[in-house]
């Protein structure tokens, strides 16, 4: 517990100074809110609709294939540790595993999953 | 009351008051971002269990993974359109699995299970560390769970593709 006492501080640290920086501005600068600061621009065509724009399924599924991709990752990290000790079964059954989500991984590549257009 | 103690419980209250905003706030990408502080704290309560691989884990998949997920899928929807209907049959849909998760973590903390697997450094330093004796469990005791994991993840990627590009 205590060796992470160090990333305890420097996370304090962090938002401490976030804190203060907010605070300083706040006490230090001059508070004038009128309608024109909050408008985009102050000459120009009034906002119409909200910034939130819809976007494309394809991020979604960028997101998912990612996701799934990085915890394979994830199941290879504690297996890179022991690998050398479980010798011949460790590696076939880690090759099953890189296996299965190999043809996943085929079947992105050729439904174009992966090509953006 | 020692110092683990109120470590554990700043992170806990930390942990449940973001997840309380997640379902209070209004706009529902303010509740997607207050599940970053719930990710965090819960990581780091896995690492004063000595967890720290399931703590990375949980940093790389939820925090980094899941987060960006639920994002995109704000971004594509049309929010407006969908908040305030049919709430009524979502409360009722989350408030039971809701309450089906709780009656869950009750029972476990009821037969004694979470007490039993809490940190026991003789066993972690036996195989090495937390990544050694995670990789042992897991690719010998198991090892049916961790390949049908795999399956699982391409059944998700398949599906994936299927919903998203069916027009394609």
């Amino acid at each position: 517990m205590i060796d992470y006492l160090p990333i305890g501080l420097q996370l304090l640290a962090a938002a401490g100074l976030a804190f203060v920086i907010l605070l300083l501005s706040t006490l230090l600068g001059r508070p004038r809110h009128s309608h024109t600061d909050l408008s985009p621009y102050e000459c120009g065509i009034d906002p119409f609709e909200p910034a939130g724009k819809r976007y494309t399924v394809r991020f979604y599924m960028v997101a998912v294939l990612f996701i799934l991709f990085d915890i394979e990752t994830a199941f290879l990290y504690p297996w890179a540790m022991v690998f050398r000790d479980m010798g011949m079964t460790g590696f076939v059954e880690m090759a099953i595993f890189i296996a299965v989500l190999l043809v996943g991984f085929a079947y992105c590549w050729r439904r174009g999953a992966l090509d953006w257009d | 009351m020692n110092a683990t103690a109120i470590v554990f419980y700043a992170l806990a209250g930390l942990a449940c008051a973001s997840a309380f905003m997640v379902i209070w706030s209004r706009n529902v990408m303010h509740s997607a971002l207050y599940l970053v502080p719930t990710f965090l704290s819960v990581a780091a309560i896995y690492v004063m269990l000595r967890a720290e691989f399931v703590a990375a884990v949980q940093v790389l998949v939820y925090a980094g993974g899941i987060l960006v997920l639920f994002l995109f899928v704000i971004m594509l929807v049309n929010v407006k359109a969908v908040q305030g209907a049919r709430l009524r049959l979502h409360g009722a849909v989350s408030g039971s699995i809701g309450a089906a998760s709780i009656a869950l973590l009750l029972s476990v903390y009821g037969r004694g299970r979470i007490l039993a697997a809490a940190p026991d450094g003789g066993k972690l330093t036996e195989f090495g560390g937390n990544l050694e004796t995670v990789g042992w469990v897991l690719y010998n005791e198991y090892l049916l769970p961790f390949e049908i994991a795999s399956l699982f993840l391409l059944v998700a990627m398949v599906g994936a593709i299927v919903l998203a590009r069916h027009k394609a």
